[in-house]
């Protein structure tokens, strides 16, 4: 690890950005080698955005402008199995055309940063933020990490290069953040010099990249010999993250004063019924949360921002005194036991010998706003299941039924 | 009894048409707020942009940093810059019983006030659109309503607004659009 040093007040830039421009100046400051990217909303700023610094000379970086998103991650696979430091960025049926390369990503071990605008699938059309195309690429392979505020997306961003490309890792890195909720929301963010930056992430050390000179095939074929034992390494690897990931954060607070850990417990201490949710609704929960304790209530916070790799043991942990664990999520997993966020929530605690209640609610599809309200909705529906001692797999709330 | 979800935090909700500039009114603002060492969210009722058509955009403003991500729904101050959305929407939906209602209009506060029902707080009236063409010579009246509300809210520096206002368009359109603003609080009526 490079030796990182605070970075002087006097030294950081305060800006108001959205979301999208904050990853735009993350990436630049990485020193970004290519970037290939299609655009689509509500992503479209932070290409934007990077296609204006590279044609000011800003960066140095090969932007290639590319026919779709599946061509788009092909072509960040080719520059990154040169050695290159490599990122893209998509949303929703974008993320979807992906698919089929995502997990070439993944297995070909590439570090490569993606960066997302959370946002509905079709059909209907719908532009607005949920959380289905995260979650349909959960078994990827990718790392996932959500953010909730234009500030933690920028930090993010620059820590999602030094994860991906630390050799105990080597794998692609999804940073969402929560379309038009935060990717068009200006806010007020704390910009790193571009030398701190440089500092903290180096230079990238390929491991084993192709060289004209020196000829190797990556990801050909590996039939019933050796396939199995692929996906055996790509499983260690992605196990490696929570170590790696704290390490990386580590040096990140040193420089910044900041960290945010694999998830935030708010709190949580003496909390009878916990919220769980991610992105910009783990925000709402906790100025719900501190309403709700004004009044007496013991409710607790858990903002997870790491999905991928799940960390069940931490979590299990961290509920494990409450009650119950009132999840809030933006996705639906057609004809599962329950929705994405509860089933590992579930599994997680199905070890516990005292485990809390888990109360599902899905919310906020197709960008249907969750205001503090629909929590609270939530909250008195989960201490009447606590009362009762029996709450449904799953249910929706804020939708007319 | 409400809950405040929005303790210590000053909620504006603006209201116009698309293409009028009302993204880019409450980004200048939010800046400005910024700029004076506030926390700051401004964000758009999002969906596709289409000239014309009822938008909408939020603005939270605090001293400390701002959980909630939702849509405003009680704001303290309500900006509407088009008056011909007067008769399409009503601006005083929500607003804060204490709250502040600024409008482009050539109505009087009175009239305002029959107009809506809305008995407390304050309403601040301001023919933005005259102002606009006089000076700027077209009806880019966004910014002289936007320096109206800050006259009567209070919570960010008419300087500050101006400066930022500058920043983004520097040179003549600028020099323009602060002397609108300059001429929009002298004229702004409170009542």
């Amino acid at each position: 690890m490079t030796s990182v040093e605070k970075v002087p007040q006097d030294k950081i830039t305060i800006e108001g950005l959205t979301g999208d421009a904050a990853i735009a100046h993350a990436l630049k400051q990485s020193d970004v080698d290519v970037l290939a990217a299609y655009p689509i909303t509500p992503q479209t700023i932070i290409v934007e955005d990077f296609q204006k610094f590279a044609a000011d000379g800003e960066v140095q970086t090969r932007v290639i402008p590319v026919e779709s998103e599946h061509s788009a991650m092909s072509a960040c696979i080719g520059a990154s199995a040169v050695g290159a430091r490599v990122a893209t960025a998509s949303a929703s049926a974008g993320l979807a055309l992906m698919w089929e390369i995502l997990y070439c990503a993944a297995s070909m071990r590439m570090p490569i940063v993606f960066t997302v605008a959370n946002r509905a699938l079709s059909a209907p059309i719908n532009i607005h933020n949920d959380h289905s195309d995260g979650m349909g690429m959960r078994d990827s392979g990718f790392i996932q990490l959500y953010c909730q505020s234009s500030q933690e997306a920028y930090d993010t961003t620059i820590m999602a290069f030094k994860l991906a490309e630390d050799h105990g890792v080597l794998l692609p890195v999804m940073v969402g953040i929560d379309g038009f909720i935060l990717s068009h929301n200006v806010e007020r963010v704390e910009m790193l010099p571009d030398d701190a930056v440089q500092k903290f992430l180096g230079v990238r050390v390929p491991v084993q990249p192709l060289d004209p000179k020196n000829p190797i095939t990556m990801g050909p074929l590996a039939l019933t010999d050796y396939y199995f034992e692929f996906k055996e390494q790509q499983d260690e690897a992605i196990w490696n993250v929570p170590k790696i990931y704290k390490q990386v954060e580590a040096e990140f607070k040193k420089m910044t004063g900041r960290s945010y850990g694999m998830f935030e417990e708010y709190k949580t201490k003496d909390a009878e019924i916990i919220i769980l949710a991610m992105s910009t609704m783990g925000g709402t929960a906790k100025a719900v949360a501190d309403v709700l304790r004004e009044k007496g209530e013991k409710v607790g916070v858990i903002r997870l921002k790491m999905f991928r790799p799940f960390p069940a043991k931490e979590i299990a942990k961290a509920v494990s005194g409450a009650k119950a664990v009132m999840i809030f999520e933006k996705a639906m997993s057609f004809g599962a036991v329950t929705s994405p966020l509860a089933m590992e929530v579930k599994s997680a605690l199905y070890d516990l010998e005292k485990k809390p209640m888990v109360v599902d609610f899905v919310v906020g599809l197709g960008g249907r706003d969750v205001p503090p309200t629909t929590f609270v909705e939530g909250y008195e529906k989960t201490k009447k299941y606590v009362e009762k001692g029996k709450a449904p797999l799953y249910e929706t709330l804020g939708v007319r039924k | 009894m409400a809950l405040d979800f929005a303790k210590g935090i000053t909620e504006f909700r603006w209201h116009g048409r698309g293409g009028q500039g009302v993204v880019t009114s409450n980004q200048m603002l939010g800046k400005a707020a910024l700029a004076e060492g506030n926390y700051i969210q401004a964000f758009p009722e999002f969906g596709p942009e289409r000239t014309g058509a009822p938008v909408r955009a939020f603005l939270r403003i605090s001293k400390k940093p701002i959980q909630v991500y939702a849509q405003v729904y009680s704001p303290d101050i309500v900006v509407c810059i088009d008056p011909t959305l007067l008769d399409v929407v009503n601006p005083s939906e929500g607003l804060k019983e204490d709250g502040t209602l600024v409008l482009n209009t050539t109505m009087t506060p009175d009239e305002v006030r029959a107009k809506y029902g809305f008995k407390g707080g304050k309403v601040v009236t301001v023919n933005a659109t005259s102002i606009a063409m006089e000076i700027l010579g077209r009806p880019f009246y966004n910014m002289p309503t936007m320096a109206a509300a800050v006259k009567a809210s209070g919570v960010v520096k008419i300087e500050t607004v101006i400066e930022e206002v500058q920043e983004r368009y520097p040179g003549k359109v600028g020099d323009l659009n602060k002397a609108a603003m300059e001429r929009a609080v002298e004229e702004a009526k409170i009542g």
